[in-house]
């Protein structure tokens, strides 16, 4: 006679030591755990209502500024530093994370017009109105020294920008002509100038450290080479491009920011039309940085907004504003990619986070999975009508909402009207033409 | 080249000061003088040019005095004016000399003759715009070309599950000593006497992973040698094992006639072989004349042949009675005889050996039989290694001697096939012998096992029951199948009516479709773009702070999306329940069927209208399309009654939708339960429940229309009414949502897996952008991918040809171990 005995193996319970996570057995039979879409879907909606309680993107306002904030320009090497300057020719020097001014210095007489920092950190380069060049150490003064420049260049006419490269000791600026000058000389070692007199940006590809790019006042955007004598193309648009960025993972990308509220992404190899336009902000945009990771940008807006876009999105993803916040001149995203910064003309430098709802600090190992699930929930149910309203819901001040409304009416009267036209008229004699060749004029090489 | 220009305007454009010029002439003079020393064969040229030169310094005299200019141009570094050096080389003084030198050719001579004589003008250089423009596109392609090397890493960024930031990460954890000792040295002076200590055992400072020895070992034998080589081993030893079982089963057998003709034949072979080595090889031959020699020698000394020992006594006892006895005592002799003399033949003092096995050998037959080793793994054991069949000794024992010769050939038949065997054992051997490091504990394989015979049987019998195993299965998983199809016949039997009206309906949708298409193919509207309205952001002027103002907002807006949802005639894709696409299409379609048709009932041709007729060539061609459709279409049509099946169609929807009776009786409960037995129809009457009749039909008085009733206007508001971007058909997004991610339905490692985020960064860490480090080292990463793909589909054709023999799998191993070692060279 066979004797069944119930038997447990004690290895399938008992921990090894008390310091064990203590052994749940689970059982992932479907049958047992059903209505798993519709679990899901509850999860997801309360996941995306709990983004936008949390949504409180304001982390703090740097002022001290005694005139509108002109141009900010991130520390290389130190995150928690950052440099301003303002229309009366100050410079500040900012420690993020006690919120509090370092150091300020009286650069220029009128505007600073561009700051950059040099590629090790060790020094910061200004321009101003008073058509100088200034190089500054990035530390204070020994005691009982002035505020002195390490060196100064006096150029022919007003600098409007200036950008360093990436890794060597040249930076380039921009004025009546672009200019590429030696760290060591007073003189610049080439200067590009292509029927335009005067430029408003000019940037480093940070990627393909040699190219630079330019917006010129004549519509235009052009290319060039530092290592050639000449400039390489120029893409002319319908209106005026204030300032550009070039895409820091993607070398051949570049977004710029336009005076018709929009902004506009090429790709460097084909200028004829954007790869992508994009649409949102309800005045001219005046500034736009992309985050380090090259995933997204954001833009800074005459109509008081910053708005945050995917690469490859045509509308924006987020909006920030506030009611103090004025005409947004200046903006960049952080270096580890958490936080924006935004200078106006109120004087102010505000400090957002990139990503709205993120909790700052550090998170526990359940925390971060729990985040993880529900943004992947969000993905999943991106597409549902209830969580796509919830999730795209916005608050706008009434006169940028008004603005948009008008906006879109227009629009709209302007598409009826072009459609009328193609029907009232010869087949083939009013062509479709896309949004995005809408707005290039020329490319000239 | 302009030369007649170039001779007038050169005295005017030349220019010198007067002393200069004089003295400079002066210096002519004697360098000409000089050279008249030298070579008088030409001085009348000489005397010529004298005097040209002193006529042009009348002339030029003259033209100095109105023209003065810089001095520094002329001046020579010297302080002394160059000849010359105001006036422009021209092309006609060049050739001149050309034309007098013998060894220029008459090639280039014409040449240079001919451009003397042209007359055109060169074309003017572009202008500086132009020219700047060339350089522009020049240096656009140039470094356009330089962008695109990137296109490779962004797209795969674009496309990569995760990207982690910052690119360049310095590896977590701990450090390589390498990099711990390289900051740091030995101060102290008792750090400096344990440095001193290691240095002296060589142990590596810099580099202190592995000692040199260390180093050495595992260079000596890396894991997959090591596993080849185990094999190997392996093998070795089942073989051994077996040639041990086989000598000891052949040393019992007791059967003198077939150890007499064992010995024959070697010796036979013996001699063949000597032969054969004497002509091949006569170092060894000499080196086996030494050795017989030596036997010879030994022989001499020894008693051992001479029918002196205890055996031969005894035998000589019965010599006298038994012819055997006394033939042995003869042969013993006989070999003392070959032994002692010159040049004999050696052989092994085997008989001795034999009868003392033959004294000791009591032991049990299955100690005997070679140990069952059976490693699907091992590929060295699937040879034809195998159990041996018993020998034929019985036959040798029983047969008289007529039978000798079949025996022999018999043997010589196993010994070819055997001999591969031993080969291959001898192989072991040779490959264990370069090895120096040897296990000691491997019992040496004995090399001189020439006469014992390893007879092939196969290894069938395993693999023939192995098949039988698989046929059984086979079986059984047939008989599954049989029963598993009487269930579903049984249930095919009530289906296949509704299937077969469904398929007839199919083809007739399909048709229908077709047809419309076909109607519908030169008024395509054009479809407008959704995606741009879909990313936009609803802003409003309400904030949202708190859960109850966003459902506030969910409800406003569902209302809404009631409203929206009831225009639009599409289903999501997502609901269970909701109608999928075909019936809608269908639904579509049949919209266009003429009204008064499906009224009367009478028209069972459908009327294509014709196509128009146009009189422009152009479009002839296309009418005559049109014209062919429309036949196809008659012809696909004619017997076809499509309004009947629509008729057909909308009756059963409607069927379908009908309340059914609910029976809920159960057998047994209140009753007598059993097989047979049913409940009695008092019961069932109690317990058939009727369902209230649903709201009339949409459709109801629409007779060319049907409406779906599956959609569920409450659902709707919670449903995808649009097939979102990425996804290419509704069952890709279905499937996609239809997948749960959460720790409920899943395990840790799949949801950690699932819910990875598509960037990562790291707290604090400045990102900085991509370099041209980030794409060179991509490269060679992927580079050493692929060598290790290489390695994998080597590994993988091991692993196919693993079936076949023993011996070539060998060879096959060989030559990829060395492949292998050129790879990792």
């Amino acid at each position: 006679m066979k004797v069944k005995v119930l038997c447990r193996n004690p290895d399938d319970y008992v921990r090894e030591t008390t310091r064990d996570i203590q052994r749940v057995p689970r059982n992932y039979d479907p049958t047992l755990h059903p209505f798993e879409v519709p679990r899901e879907y509850t999860r997801a909606l309360n996941a995306t209502k709990l983004e936008r309680v949390f949504a409180k993107p304001f982390v703090a306002s740097l002022d001290g500024h005694r005139d509108g904030v002109n141009c900010i320009a991130k520390h290389s090497k130190s995150l928690s530093t950052v440099l301003s300057g303002a229309c009366d020719g100050e410079v500040k020097l900012w420690n993020l994370s006690k919120r509090e001014c370092l150091r300020s210095v009286q650069a220029h007489e009128g505007f600073v017009r561009g700051i950059c920092s040099r590629f090790c950190g060790s020094s910061f380069f200004t321009v101003g109105d008073d058509k100088t060049i200034k190089q500054w150490k990035m530390g204070p003064p020994g005691y009982g020294l002035k505020e002195e420049p390490l060196n100064t260049i006096l150029g022919k006419a007003v600098f409007t920008g200036i950008d360093h490269h990436q890794s060597e000791g040249t930076f380039a600026t921009c004025g009546q002509t672009v200019d590429i000058w030696d760290e060591l000389r007073s003189s610049p070692i080439r200067s590009f100038s292509w029927g335009v007199d005067s430029f408003s940006c000019v940037r480093y590809n940070p990627v393909e450290t040699e190219l630079l790019a330019s917006c010129a006042s004549d519509r235009s955007i052009i290319l060039y080479d530092m290592r050639e004598s000449t400039p390489l193309k120029k893409v002319i648009m319908k209106l005026k491009s204030n300032t550009l960025c070039w895409n820091p993972m993607e070398a051949y990308y570049f977004t710029c920011s336009s005076e018709d509220y929009n902004l506009y992404t090429y790709d460097m190899r084909c200028l004829d039309s954007p790869v992508r336009v994009h649409m949102d902000h309800v005045s001219a945009v005046l500034d736009v940085d992309y985050s380090p990771t090259g995933k997204e940008f954001v833009s800074a807006s005459f109509d008081k907004t910053i708005r945050i876009f995917p690469k490859d999105g045509g509308h924006s993803r987020e909006v920030y504003h506030t009611k103090r916040m004025q005409h947004v001149i200046c903006v960049k995203w952080s270096a580890d990619n958490k936080y924006i910064l935004s200078g106006s003309d109120e004087m102010n430098i505000r400090l957002w986070k990139a990503n709205a709802s993120e909790k700052l600090g550090v998170l526990t190992a359940r925390e971060k999975a729990a985040l993880h699930y529900n943004q992947k929930l969000r993905d999943k149910f991106q597409h549902h009508p209830q969580v796509r309203r919830i999730a795209r819901h916005r608050h706008l001040p009434r006169g940028i909402f008004r603005q948009k409304r008008e906006l879109k009416e227009i629009k709209e009267a302007q598409t009826r009207k072009e459609q009328n036209v193609r029907k009232h008229s010869k087949p083939g004699s009013v062509p479709l033409v896309t949004e995005r060749e809408k707005h290039v004029v020329t490319v000239v090489e | 080249m302009s030369s007649k220009s170039s001779v007038e305007a050169a005295p005017a454009v030349m220019a010198a000061e007067d002393n200069d010029e004089e003295l400079s002439s002066l210096e002519d003079e004697n360098v000409i003088s000089a050279s008249e020393d030298e070579e008088g064969s030409e001085d009348e040229r000489k005397h010529t040019k004298l005097l040209e030169a002193i006529s042009s310094l009348g002339g030029r005299r003259r033209m100095k005095q109105t023209e003065r200019s810089e001095a520094s141009l002329q001046v020579s570094e010297f302080s002394v004016a160059a000849d010359g050096a105001g006036e422009k080389v021209e092309l006609s003084d060049l050739l001149g000399t050309m034309e007098k030198t013998p060894g220029a050719p008459n090639k280039t001579k014409k040449q240079l003759k001919n451009l003397q004589n042209r007359k055109d003008t060169l074309e003017l250089p572009l202008s500086k715009q132009e020219t700047e423009k060339i350089q522009r596109g020049v240096a656009y392609k140039k470094s356009s070309r330089e962008v695109s090397r990137w296109e490779s890493v962004i797209t795969q960024n674009q496309k990569a599950e995760q990207l982690v930031f910052p690119l360049r990460q310095d590896p977590t954890g701990h450090k390589r000593m390498e990099q711990v000792v390289a900051g740091w040295k030995a101060r102290t002076p008792l750090e400096q006497e344990i440095f001193s200590l290691l240095h002296s055992n060589s142990q590596p400072i810099h580099d202190p992973v592995l000692t040199p020895v260390e180093e050495a070992s595992i260079k000596a034998m890396s894991l997959e040698e090591a596993k080849i080589r185990r094999a190997e081993l392996q093998k070795a030893r089942a073989l051994q094992s077996y040639y041990e079982a086989k000598a000891r089963r052949e040393s019992k057998i007791k059967s003198k006639l077939y150890h007499r003709v064992q010995k024959k034949a070697k010796r036979r072979d013996f001699l063949k072989q000597f032969e054969e080595m004497v002509k091949t090889d006569p170092d060894a031959a000499l080196e086996e004349l030494k050795r017989m020699e030596l036997s010879r020698m030994q022989e001499r000394m020894t008693l051992k042949h001479q029918n002196s020992g205890k055996w031969a006594k005894a035998k000589a006892i019965m010599a006298k009675y038994d012819h055997s006895a006394r033939k042995a005592m003869q042969e013993q002799l006989e070999i003392n005889k070959d032994l002692t003399q010159k040049l004999a033949v050696p052989s092994e003092d085997e008989d001795e050996e034999k009868n003392g096995d033959e004294e000791a050998g009591a032991l049990p037959d299955f100690v005997n039989d070679p140990e069952p080793i059976l490693d699907p793994v091992n590929p060295w054991m699937r040879g034809k290694l195998s159990k041996e069949e018993p020998e034929p000794e019985v036959e040798a024992s029983t047969e008289a001697r007529d039978e000798d010769l079949e025996v022999q050939q018999q043997q010589e038949e196993e010994e070819e096939e055997e001999n591969e065997e031993e080969k291959l054992l001898r192989e072991f051997e040779r490959k264990r012998k370069l090895r120096e490091d040897e296990d000691d504990d491997l019992v040496p394989v004995p090399q001189e096992e020439e006469n014992q015979t390893l007879p092939v049987a196969g290894a069938e019998q395993a693999s023939s029951i192995e098949v039988s195993a698989e046929d059984g299965s086979k079986i059984t998983d047939n008989n599954d199948e049989d029963k598993d199809d009487k269930v579903d016949e049984d249930d095919k039997d009530e289906e296949e009516e509704e299937e077969e009206e469904e398929e007839a309906e199919e083809v007739v949708s399909e048709f229908n479709s077709l047809f419309n298409r076909l109607m519908k193919s030169n008024t395509t509207p054009a479809v407008p773009d959704q995606n741009e309205g879909e990313e936009l952001l609803d802003e409003g002027l309400v904030r949202v702070q708190t859960m109850e103002d966003l459902e506030a907002l969910r409800k406003d807006r569902t209302n809404e999306a009631n409203q929206e949802a009831s225009v639009p005639a599409t289903d999501t894709p997502t609901a269970p329940e909701s109608a999928s696409e075909p019936p809608n299409k269908k639904k579509r379609r049949r919209k266009e069927i003429d009204l008064k048709k499906v009224l009367t009932k009478q028209a069972t041709v459908v009327k294509v209208p014709l196509a128009p007729t146009v009189l422009e060539e152009e479009e002839e061609e296309e009418a005559e399309v049109h014209t062919e459709q429309a036949a196809i279409i008659k012809e696909a049509f004619a017997g076809d009654d499509v309004i009947s099946d629509f008729l057909k169609d909308k009756r059963k929807q409607e069927e379908a939708g009908r309340p059914k009776v609910v029976d809920l009786t159960l057998p047994g409960w209140g009753e007598w339960g059993g097989l047979g037995l049913k409940p009695s129809k008092n019961k069932r009457r109690k317990f058939r429940k009727k369902v209230a009749p649903p709201p009339p039909r949409q459709d109801k008085k629409l007779p060319a229309v049907i409406i779906s009733e599956k959609r569920d206007a409450s659902v709707a508001a919670h449903q995808v009414s649009q097939l979102p971007f990425p996804f290419q058909n509704p069952t890709q997004f279905e499937s996609c949502v239809r997948t749960p991610i959460g720790q409920t339905w899943n395990t840790q490692t799949t949801v950690r897996k699932l819910t990875a985020p598509r960037v990562v960064t790291k707290m604090g860490a400045i990102i900085e952008p991509m370099s041209r480090e980030d794409l060179v080292p991509k490269q060679k990463s992927n580079e050493a991918k692929r060598g290790a793909a290489i390695l994998l589909e080597e590994k993988r054709e091991r692993g196919k040809k693993k079936g076949s023999g023993g011996k070539r799998a060998l060879q096959q191993k060989k030559k990829k171990m060395q492949k292998q070692k050129k790879t990792k060279e």
